[in-house]
């Protein structure tokens, strides 16, 4: 009785011995946390044209100036946004072609990239080393180097977005493929199938819902990239943006129309993808409650 | 009876074949026809026209080799070599590269038998083999006189009244009234690791590390490091900048998304109204693109690392939000109604029966948005100013030091690269270790 009690009373300080090690080592993870937080804030700080604490109180100038404005002449804005309609409708289209482009170039480099699919296997790290590197690319980069030798306008930031994307939904369309059944693709090999008509037939139905879920992500977030690559110079709304902030004052109610412009292609199309998104993926989690 | 059953069933999935066709060759159709629509609305015929084939091949050419300039100047008759004609990379005074004989005539060997010699009286020879001796004379007011072999004049000697332009695959010559320039091509970076002025320039790797060892590896590190042409120094500051951009931007916003998380999150917070009002905070924050906010922010705080990391701050703590109250939703609620058994409080319920259980999820989320972050943080910098961002777009307006552009270009994806795999290996040790430590 007394040597079990004496165990319990072991295991008692044992765990009360872990319970603050680990206690401790949370300690120090948090502090070492906050120190990087706190120097890592007063570094920015330093570097900064402005400090924090001095622009605080200024934040809402800008925003106010542009606000009143935009009241002062609401009379102009209906015009103002069809005027820029346009070159949303641009942003929009760049978006749209490079997430398409984009999502085929993945399409391909993923089945390249993926095991028991490759067409050739052995060139499969080859193909992920790529994608890592197509992924890792920043947009602004291609399009600015593309910028000085096509000159401004919608095609290089298309074709820089496009690079990204393609990288990007080739690692989450390799990883979807992974989970993809292969007797389809064995079935079709048997019959004599090549390996584009094996992919196209065999693999396509199983992950075109994920390839699309994805892809209607992609999209989303490229309509990001393309209004800030407009702002380097590449079209579309960005660039609009930047002309208007860059007359000044005066012009202010145009920079209104146009961030409410964004603001609202952002949300709606935000809106209509996770609805789409949702469907897509709930409707596979039917499908697979029904086959278990 | 049984033959109208399987002929409605035929008519059925004839109907259903049908579709699938239609879908199966519809929807590349689809695509294809928004594609040749956009590049009609892109002005794809005019770009083709507007492409400037020059300057993608002074881009390539530039960012993998440099030349050397070898200039006299025809009043004074200096002569000054230097690297891509900067004056970082001048030679001191009286010295040159052995392919350049300084002397009362100054000659360069271009090497494949192609010499230039810089004669007194402004005069100059061009010894092209195979084609013969081009002689040059800058005659002040008068212009410059070229003598050429006899024949016609080839394609590659652009000759007019006051200029002579001689491209060869070997280098280029140019008079004019004024000077008298030679270019020769080397393949490389030119000048990475030390400058002229350095005493470690042109020596070998072994001889470098010879010297290291000989005690002098803080002079060469130095001189390493304020490499004056590569500026190595304020290259490394700026990919740090950049990553402290995301750094803090992403570790900001997770601290103030998570609180909020909890007011939007259906299970702990009752009233419906806080509810709806935290959701749309989020769903403003998201909507307001990045961009938006950098522009905003630059205007009260001024450009700087600072301005970029506010902007990530603030976008992200919109998606953060809206991420973390759908975890929280999807929190086991078994594990909080045990603590409350035990007469946990309202505070130690969330510390000890939520936060384990949403803390995996939440980390890799952010661990994710570190890596994406990165990648933002060089675009909004090139915007914003700061970072390796502004750096690339500096080196990209001058529109000539392309081998600093792809060395730039090279560090950022390395950069991204390594934050990728970073934070991939943080998540794996971070969210293993949950799983076996609580």
């Amino acid at each position: 009785m007394a040597e079990i009690h004496g165990s319990i009373d072991d295991m008692r300080t044992d765990y009360m011995a872990l319970v603050r090690r680990k206690r401790l080592m949370d300690g120090i993870i948090l502090i070492i946390f906050v120190a990087l937080m706190v120097s890592g804030f007063m570094v920015a700080d330093d570097r900064n044209a402005g400090g924090f604490w001095d622009g605080l109180h200024r934040f809402f100038d800008f925003p106010k100036e542009v606000l009143s404005e935009a009241v002062d002449k609401a009379g102009e804005l209906p015009a103002h946004l069809i005027t820029f309609l346009p070159s949303l409708i641009e942003t929009i289209n760049i978006a749209g072609a490079a997430t398409l482009i984009g999502a085929m170039g993945a399409m391909v480099l993923s089945l390249l990239a993926t095991r028991g699919l490759a067409l050739w296997p052995r060139l499969i790290p080859l193909f992920r080393r790529l994608m890592d590197i197509m992924r890792a690319m920043p947009e602004i980069v291609i399009a600015l180097v593309l910028i000085f030798i096509m000159g401004g306008g919608p095609v290089p930031a298309m074709i820089a977005i496009a690079f990204h994307t393609a990288g990007a939904l080739g690692k989450l369309f390799s990883e979807v493929n992974e989970n993809a059944s292969l007797k389809p693709v064995e079935g079709l090999q048997s019959v004599g199938a090549s390996w584009a008509q094996r992919m196209w037939l065999g693999v396509m139905p199983q992950v075109s819902p994920n390839y699309l879920s994805y892809a209607l992500l992609r999209f989303e977030i490229n309509i990001r990239a393309s209004a800030i690559l407009g702002f380097v110079g590449a079209g579309g709304i960005g660039y609009e943006l930047k002309n208007s902030m860059s007359w000044g004052q005066g012009q202010y109610d145009e920079a209104a129309a146009i961030f409410l412009l964004l603001f609202f292609a952002i949300v709606i199309v935000d809106q209509i993808s996770s609805h789409f998104r949702e469907q897509l993926t709930h409707g596979r989690k039917d499908k697979r409650k029904v086959t278990a | 009876m049984t033959m109208t059953a399987t002929q409605t069933l035929k008519i059925e999935a004839d109907a259903i074949f049908r579709r699938k066709r239609l879908m199966a060759f519809g929807l590349p159709l689809l695509i294809l026809v928004y594609l040749a629509y956009t590049l009609f609305s892109f002005d794809v015929p005019g770009l083709i026209k507007r492409f400037e084939i020059d300057n993608a091949r002074a881009l390539v050419a530039d960012s993998y080799s440099y030349k050397t300039h070898v200039t006299r100047d025809n009043r004074a008759g200096d002569v000054v070599i230097a690297v891509e004609g900067e004056r970082k990379g001048t030679y001191p005074e009286g010295t040159s590269p052995d392919w350049v004989t300084l002397g009362e005539e100054t000659r360069i060997d271009l090497e494949n038998g192609h010499v230039v010699t810089f004669l007194p009286e402004k005069a100059v020879t061009y010894d092209v083999p195979g084609y013969g001796l081009i002689q040059a004379q800058s005659v002040g007011r008068k212009g410059v006189i070229t003598t050429l072999p006899e024949g016609d004049v080839p394609e590659w000697i652009n000759k007019s009244k006051n200029r002579l332009t001689i491209t060869t695959e070997a280098g280029r010559l140019t008079v004019t009234r004024n000077r008298t320039e030679v270019f020769r091509y080397f393949t490389g970076w030119e000048l990475f690791f030390f400058t002229l002025d350095s005493p470690y320039h042109g020596l070998s790797f072994g001889e470098v590390l010879g010297r290291a060892f000989s005690g002098e590896a803080g002079a060469i590190l130095h001189d390493f490091w304020t490499n004056k042409m590569w500026r190595h120094d304020e290259v490394a500051w700026a990919m740090f900048e950049t990553v402290l951009m995301a750094f803090l931007g992403t570790m900001g916003a997770a601290i103030v998304a998570l609180p909020l998380a909890f007011l939007a999150a259906k299970n702990f917070s009752p009233l419906m109204l806080v509810r709806q009002v935290m959701r749309r905070f989020f769903d403003f924050f998201r909507g307001v693109d990045a961009l938006i906010w950098t522009i905003v922010l630059a205007r009260a705080f001024g450009p700087g690392p600072l301005t970029g990391a506010l902007a990530i701050l603030i976008t992200d703590t919109g998606s953060f939000g809206k991420m973390f109250s759908e975890a929280l939703e999807n929190v086991d609620e078994k594990q909080i109604e045990g603590l409350q058994s035990t007469g946990a409080k309202p505070v130690q319920r969330y510390r000890f029966g939520v936060i384990p259980q949403v803390t995996p999820v939440l980390l890799s989320q952010i661990l994710y948005y570190l890596e994406s972050n990165t990648r933002s943080a060089t675009i909004i910098g090139a915007i914003t100013g700061g970072g390796i961002g502004l750096m690339l777009t500096q080196a990209m307006i001058t529109q000539k030091d392309w081998e600093e552009v792809s060395y730039y270009i090279v560090l950022v994806i390395l950069m991204v690269m390594l934050m990728d795999w970073f934070s991939g290996w943080l998540r794996r040790r971070l969210i293993s270790g949950d799983e076996s430590g609580r």
